[in-house]
Order: structure tokens, then C-alpha cells, then sequence
């Protein structure tokens, strides 16, 4: 009885999924292709590999890189972007002495309490701040930025895939809509209706090819190195930032490696003495002719 | 329970008596996994998988109890909570990742777990109550699973709770009042975040119950083996301890290997990059993804594209992934040939490794594709096959299929030779 009826439910499941199968079959037939093609699927680009000191899981941190990149982040990214999961005390680990980190903290002005009136204000930063938003909310945020709110950077590595070779990619990644190609294809031959709206930029990098962030860094030099540091040019503040972003993420990050190696190795001895006093163990009841096929 | 040769407990230093007189725990423990669990000589690691699930069970309980004194279970500060964790609770970044990629650790191994007992028919008579304990498990762990993603409230914990809540919209009439009575509201909010952390600490407990149960039921007949045949004398079996602590204690340095690379060097790898971007109803992320070990469900649930008569294709997939699951329940009265492992099942292995194994895989893979060609038309030709697999080719397999001749005992498998075989005693397969 259980198996008439599991047959007859067995049928009904399989008909109707034959069914959906057949109407599918059907509209792609008509159709004359599996999957309609786009401007974002046929133009979009994966990001380019970056190579940085912390990649994979021998991974360390370059300090001076770090610290190149913060400066970019200050500069440059913080007119418009929060950070608001680092907190200034976290910059200890970029290398910066305490007094330094004063500093730092003391140059950006955090939301406050004035101690007379108790009406809001701005002070300056503490080293317990976190690094606080441009703006005071997300609408004064999409009104100076064409209707776009840009993300808070704290997780961006770890919220897009190839996290840290995609920031590189986006920043680096403008291009011109009228004579982008990719294999020999103009967008502008293949999708003539495909534009770039008013206020937005053309990056093949970006998901929807149109992104609401001006080009942030254009010129060589736009960041003063100290001296002894790289050239400041487009291609390195962009890779700095990224290895930046990417201590932002996750600044465990190395840690994690670290300990993790020592627990392999320690875990890979204990296994081999398990397998040892497995085999010991079963010795004692080995068969003497090796068992049948 | 077990056979009449177990050893029997003996305490020796005076203590231990006192306890076994007024509490006999030490004699439980002997009984159920010490020398007085007496245990099949040639199991296989695909049996090391039960100590590793209940191993899992363990670890999952532990750490999210650490977990859960620093997570705040609030719509406005759980995802900040998360990354406090990340950042500043000593070892947090640990125990976090410990926690999520401990999840995929166990379901892997349950998969595994489930599958031994595909392939070994584990789930037929006298074990059908621990294979129904077990299904039961399956699904606590799978609610267990799909609140615990719900709590960093990120995007796909956000859209993911709103997919699988909105199923229950697909029930025609008590849909939708059901759906908002489990919410507590009209999408996931505060209240739906509170309800799934309370029901989240709590399954895990439920579940350890279960498998207490299921550990009880396990032991009135004991463990099968690979060769299906049931424990016949003293021969065939070797107590639990020391052998298959030694085996399992083995298998579980392997495990923790594979699990402590995932956990240190990989650890976002089998997460999405969208539960990193804090819970956004105003913005739908590009493809809702489950976490793995829900696509092939996920599959099923979306290969249905097109109404069936009077049904509507959202309720066809509803049904059929809840099926998917249940169709379990039914397995040890739907394969009722006698033999059990597939090694002696020349046709059911067949149907087994190229049928069955492949449609998974191909389930797996497309449901964690995005819903488009072609996706869709695998996993509905897998997901075809999946249903006829347990409802109708079971069944008939099992009525149809001449299985190969069994060794006459466990002894005779793992020896060559069994001296008290009694000639043809086995013809007729049926022990
Ligand atoms: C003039 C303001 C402005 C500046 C300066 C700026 N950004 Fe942006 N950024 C935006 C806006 C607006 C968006 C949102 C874009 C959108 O959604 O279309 C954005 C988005 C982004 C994104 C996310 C893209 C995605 O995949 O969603 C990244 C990464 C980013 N910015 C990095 C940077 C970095 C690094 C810098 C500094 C080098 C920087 N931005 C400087 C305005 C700015
Ligand atoms: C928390 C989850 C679970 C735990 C801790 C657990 C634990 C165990 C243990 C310790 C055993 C004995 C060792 C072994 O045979 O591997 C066992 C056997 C078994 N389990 Fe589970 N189990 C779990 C979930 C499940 C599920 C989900 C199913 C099936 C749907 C299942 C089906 C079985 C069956 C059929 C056996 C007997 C196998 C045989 O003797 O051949 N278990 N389980």
C-alpha cells in the first residue's frame, strides 16, 4: 500500500516537474537562446588578481603599505565614505605610536554633547572615536552624491567578492563608454540603448556598469608619500587603499594564519599517533589470511 | 539490551562501587560506547560519522553558548554586535568563525552520515526507529541551521529569512495569516530576530535529546555493518572500547584537520559576501543564496516553473521540498528487498552511484546557481530523478532485483572462512 501510494506520489512530483521542464524547453526554443544577453553580462569585468603581502594563508601584513593606504583613506575616501567599525585605537596596529594616534583622532570632529548647553555638537576625536560619517545621515548623503549612499568602507573587502582586487579594479577601472571594447566589441555597437545616466560614471568593473562615485583618484601624486615611499601614482594609492580596506575587514586577519599553523601542525601529529595506536590496537584481532573479495 | 556475551561491568576501586550502587552512570557509559557495547568487527569509517555528528553537536553547543553572552539579538545592533565579536571579544574572530564554518562541519557529516545509510539500507528493519529519530534530527537541524544565519542579520540573512518565511505564503487561504503569525510582522524584523535567536539556543538542546534517542534505538539491535548481514556469535562482534575508540579517536584527528584548515585559513569561503553588508529591506541583493548545505532543496523548491491544473508553481515547490525530506520517512517500507548493503544489490548500487549520486550533485550545484538557464532545466531533470529514485525505483528494484549471495556470517567476511557455516544457510538471503 505504502509503495502504490509512494509510486502515485513519485508520478504526480515528476510529471509536474516534466511539465515545468517542457514549458521551459518550449520558451527557450522561441526565445533562440538560453539566457538573454546584457550589457552587465556580456560588458562586466572580474576584477584583476592584486598581488598583496597578506594575500593566501602565509599572508603578513606590509605596515608601510598600511599606513600609505590610511593616508589615502584620509585624504581622500573619508570626504565621503564612514569606517565605522574601526575605532582610532585600532590604528595602533598599523604601527603608530599612542601620541600619534591622538592625533590622528584629534583630527576628526566626532559627534558630541556640549557640556554648558548639552545641545549636539562636533569635537574632536578620541582615540576610543570611531571613525565617524561625512554626513549626518543617509539623506544628506544621497543629496550630495546624486542619490547614492556611499557604503561605509569598515567591510568592503569582505563584502564583495575578490574583495581586495575588486576595490583595486573599481578605482582603477574608469573607462570611456564610447570606445570601451572587450574583445574587439564596442558596447556601443552591441547595446546602442546601454547609457551612462547624469551623474553616473561608466566602470565595467561596477555591477551595473554605471557607478554613482566620481573617479576618486585621477592624478599621480594626488596623496604626498613621505619620502622614501613609492611613487604616488594612480595604480599604487589604489593598491594601497585596498591593502588598507582589506586590514579594515578583518584586521585578524594574520592572526588567524598564525595560530592556524601551529594548530595543523599539532593536530596532524596527534593524528599520526592516533592512526599509530589504532593500528596497535588492532593488531591484537588482525585477520592472518587476508579477507576474502 | 545487545548480546548476551557484553561484558558486564565490574567497578574495582571502591568509589566507583558506591557510585554504581547509588548511581550507575559509569556503568551506562560502559554499556553504550565502553567494552560492554559489543560492535561488528569490520565496520567501515563511513560508521565514524555518528560519533563525528555528535562530536559537532557538541562544538556547535559550546561555542555558540560563548557566542551568545556577547551577541545582542536586535535589529538595530546585531550586525555591530557580530563584529565586536570579530574585533574586540578576545579569541571572538575564533569562536565566531569556529561556530559558522562548525555548522557546514556538521552538516557535511551528516550528509555523510545519511548517505552510509542510502547505501547500506541502514534505515530497514530492525533499525527503522533510529532511521526515523534520525530524519527527525535532520530537520531540527536544518530549522537549527537556517535561524542561526538569520542572526547577523546581514543581507542574505535578511532576504534569505524573508524567501523561506514567504513559502508559507504559497498555502492557499491560512498562508499568509500563518506566515505574519511567524514573523510577527509583515517581513523579518525585531520580532522575527528575537524568536529565531530564543528557537535557535533552544533546538540544539531538542536535538541532543533526540539523539540520545536515537542512540537508545541504535543499541537494541546494534550497529549494522558493511556487509548487512546481523551479528550472528560472539566472533563477529569486538567490544566498542578499545577498538572503535581507537578507530573513531583516528577519524576524528582527520576531521578536526579538515575542519581547523577551513576554520583558520579559509574561513569566509563557504559564507557569501553579502551577509557582510548589513540586513537592507529597501535593497534586494542580485541572487538569494542559502547556505550550501540548503541547495539542493533550494533546487527542488525553484524547478518549479510552471502551474500543474489548478496548482500554482510557488505551492508545487513548496510541497515538493518538504517531500524531498519526507519521502525518508518512508524509505525502510519502500526498499523491502531483504538484503541491506548495496555491495550485494547489483541494481540498487547501479541506480545508487549513477543515479542517485549524480542527481544530488547536480541539485547541489544548481541550487546555489542564480535561478536562470540553464539552472533551472538540470535541476528539473535532476529533481525528476530524485523523486523517482525513492518513490518508484526503489520500489521496484527492490521487488525485482536477485541480490548476490552474502557471506554467511561477519566472521566468514573478515576471515575468509567461518568454521560453524552451515552450508547454504544463507541461500535465501534474508539474515
Ligand atoms: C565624492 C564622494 C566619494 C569619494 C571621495 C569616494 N567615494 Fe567611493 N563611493 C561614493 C559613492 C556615492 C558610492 C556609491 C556608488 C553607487 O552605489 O553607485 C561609492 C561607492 C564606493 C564603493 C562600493 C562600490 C560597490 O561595489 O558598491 C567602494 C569600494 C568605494 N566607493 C571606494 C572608495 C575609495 C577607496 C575611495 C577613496 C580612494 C572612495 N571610494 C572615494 C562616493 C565617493
Ligand atoms: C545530531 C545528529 C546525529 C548524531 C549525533 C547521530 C549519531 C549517531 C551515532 C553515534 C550512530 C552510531 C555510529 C554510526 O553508525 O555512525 C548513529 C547511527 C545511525 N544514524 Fe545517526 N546521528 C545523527 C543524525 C542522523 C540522521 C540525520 C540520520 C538519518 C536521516 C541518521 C541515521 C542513522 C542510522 C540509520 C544509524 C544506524 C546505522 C547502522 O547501524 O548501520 N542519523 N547515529
Amino acid at each position: 500500500m505504502i509503495r502504490l501510494i509512494g509510486i502515485l506520489a513519485g508520478l504526480f512530483f515528476s510529471v509536474a516537474l516534466l511539465w515545468s521542464l517542457g514549458n521551459g524547453v518550449v520558451a527557450v526554443a522561441q526565445q533562440g537562446y538560453l539566457k538573454e544577453a546584457t550589457a552587465e553580462s556580456e560588458f562586466h569585468l572580474h576584477p584583476r588578481e592584486l598581488d598583496l603581502q597578506s594575500n593566501g594563508p602565509f599572508g603578513t601584513w606590509d605596515l608601510a603599505q598600511l599606513q600609505r593606504g590610511f593616508q589615502v583613506y584620509k585624504e581622500v575616501c573619508a570626504a565621503c565614505h564612514s569606517l565605522k567599525y574601526v575605532a582610532f585605537r585600532d590604528l595602533k596596529a598599523l604601527g603608530y605610536s599612542d601620541a600619534e594616534v591622538k592625533a590622528i583622532a584629534a583630527g576628526f570632529q566626532v559627534p558630541g554633547i556640549d557640556a554648558n548647553t548639552g545641545e549636539a555638537n562636533l569635537r574632536p576625536g578620541l582615540p576610543t572615536d570611531y571613525f565617524p560619517s561625512p554626513y549626518p545621515n543617509a539623506t544628506a548623503a544621497r543629496a550630495a552624491n546624486n542619490n547614492a549612499v556611499p557604503p561605509d568602507l569598515s567591510l568592503m573587502t569582505k563584502a564583495r567578492h575578490d574583495g581586495s582586487a575588486y576595490v583595486h579594479s573599481l578605482l582603477t577601472g574608469y573607462r570611456d563608454l564610447n570606445t570601451f571594447s572587450v574583445g574587439g566589441k564596442h558596447v556601443k555597437d552591441e547595446f546602442p540603448d546601454f547609457s551612462t545616466p547624469e551623474g553616473g560614471h561608466f566602470n565595467p568593473y561596477f555591477a551595473n556598469l554605471n557607478i554613482a562615485m566620481p573617479p576618486p583618484l585621477t592624478t599621480e601624486g594626488q596623496v604626498t608619500y613621505a619620502p622614501g615611499q613609492p611613487k604616488a601614482t594612480v595604480d599604487q594609492m589604489s593598491t594601497d587603499v585596498a591593502a588598507f580596506l582589506t586590514w579594515t575587514a578583518e584586521p585578524k586577519k594574520v592572526k588567524r594564519t598564525q595560530v592556524g599553523w601551529p594548530v595543523l601542525g599539532f593536530l596532524l601529529f596527534a593524528t599520526i599517533l592516533a592512526w599509530m595506536a589504532k593500528n596497535q590496537v588492532w593488531a591484537a584481532i588482525k585477520p592472518k589470511k587476508p579477507r576474502a573479495a | 539490551m545487545s548480546f548476551p556475551w557484553a561484558k558486564h561491568y565490574e567497578p574495582v576501586n571502591p568509589l566507583m562501587r558506591y557510585l554504581d550502587e547509588k548511581l550507575p552512570l559509569p556503568r551506562l557509559v560502559y554499556n553504550a560506547i565502553g567494552g560492554g557495547y559489543p560492535v561488528p568487527r569490520n565496520l567501515n569509517y563511513m560508521w565514524n560519522f555518528g560519533v563525528l555528528a555528535g562530536f559537532c553537536l557538541v562544538l556547535q553547543i559550546v561555542t555558540g553558548v560563548v557566542l551568545a553572552m556577547h551577541y545582542a539579538a536586535n535589529a538595530g545592533v546585531a550586525f555591530s554586535s557580530v563584529e565586536h565579536i570579530m574585533r574586540d571579544v578576545n579569541w571572538g574572530w575564533a569562536l565566531r568563525y569556529a561556530h559558522a564554518n562548525g555548522a557546514s562541519a556538521f552538516f557535511a557529516v551528516i550528509y555523510l552520515h545519511i548517505f552510509r545509510g542510502f547505501f547500506y539500507s541502514s534505515y530497514k528493519a530492525p533499525r527503522e526507529m533510529v532511521w526515523l529519530i534520525g530524519v527527525v534530527i535532520f530537520l531540527l537541524m536544518m530549522a537549527t541551521g537556517f535561524m542561526g544565519y538569520v542572526l547577523p542579520w546581514g543581507q542574505m540573512s535578511f532576504w534569505g529569512a524573508k524567501v523561506i518565511t514567504g513559502l508559507f505564503g504559497a498555502i492557499p487561504v491560512i498562508g499568509e495569516p500563518i506566515q505574519i503569525w511567524l514573523l510577527g510582522g509583515y517581513a523579518p524584523d525585531n520580532a522575527a530576530l528575537n524568536r529565531f535567536f530564543s528557537l535557535h539556543f533552544l533546538l540544539p538542546f531538542v536535538i541532543a535529546g533526540a539523539v540520545i534517542l536515537h542512540i537508545w534505538a541504535l543499541h537494541i539491535p546494534g550497529s549494522s555493518n558493511p556487509t548487512g548481514v546481523e551479528v550472528k556469535k560472539e566472533s563477529d562482534t569486538i567490544p566498542f572500547h578499545p577498538y572503535y575508540t581507537a578507530k573513531d579517536g583516528f577519524g576524528l584527528g582527520v576531521f578536526l584537520i579538515l575542519y581547523c584548515a577551513l576554520l583558520f585559513l579559509f574561513p569566509n569561503y563557504l559564507g557569501h559576501p553579502d551577509n557582510y553588508i548589513e540586513a537592507n529591506p529597501l535593497s534586494t541583493p542580485a541572487h538569494i543564496v542559502p547556505e550550501w548545505y540548503f541547495w539542493p532543496f533550494y533546487a527542488i523548491l525553484r524547478a518549479f516553473t510552471s502551474d500543474f491544473f489548478f496548482i500554482p508553481a510557488k505551492l508545487m515547490g513548496v510541497l515538493a521540498m518538504f517531500s524531498a525530506i519526507l519521502v525518508w520517512f518512508f524509505l525502510p517500507w519502500l526498499d523491502k528487498g531483504p538484503v541491506r548493503s548495496g555491495h550485494y544489490r547489483p541494481l540498487f548500487r547501479k541506480f545508487f552511484w549513477f543515479g542517485l549520486i549524480p542527481a544530488m550533485a547536480v541539485l547541489f550545484y544548481c541550487g546555489g546557481a542564480p535561478a536562470e538557464e540553464p539552472y533551472v532545466m538540470l535541476s528539473q531533470i535532476a529533481a525528476t530523478y530524485y523523486f523517482l529514485h525513492f518513490l518508484v525505483i526503489l520500489p521496484i528494484v527492490s521487488m525485482i532485483e536477485r541480490p548476490e549471495p552474502l557471506p554467511y556470517s561477519i566472521t566468514e567476511a573478515v576471515l575468509g572462512e567461518d568454521k560453524a557455516a552451515v552450508l547454504g544457510e544463507n541461500a535465501t538471503p534474508g539474515v
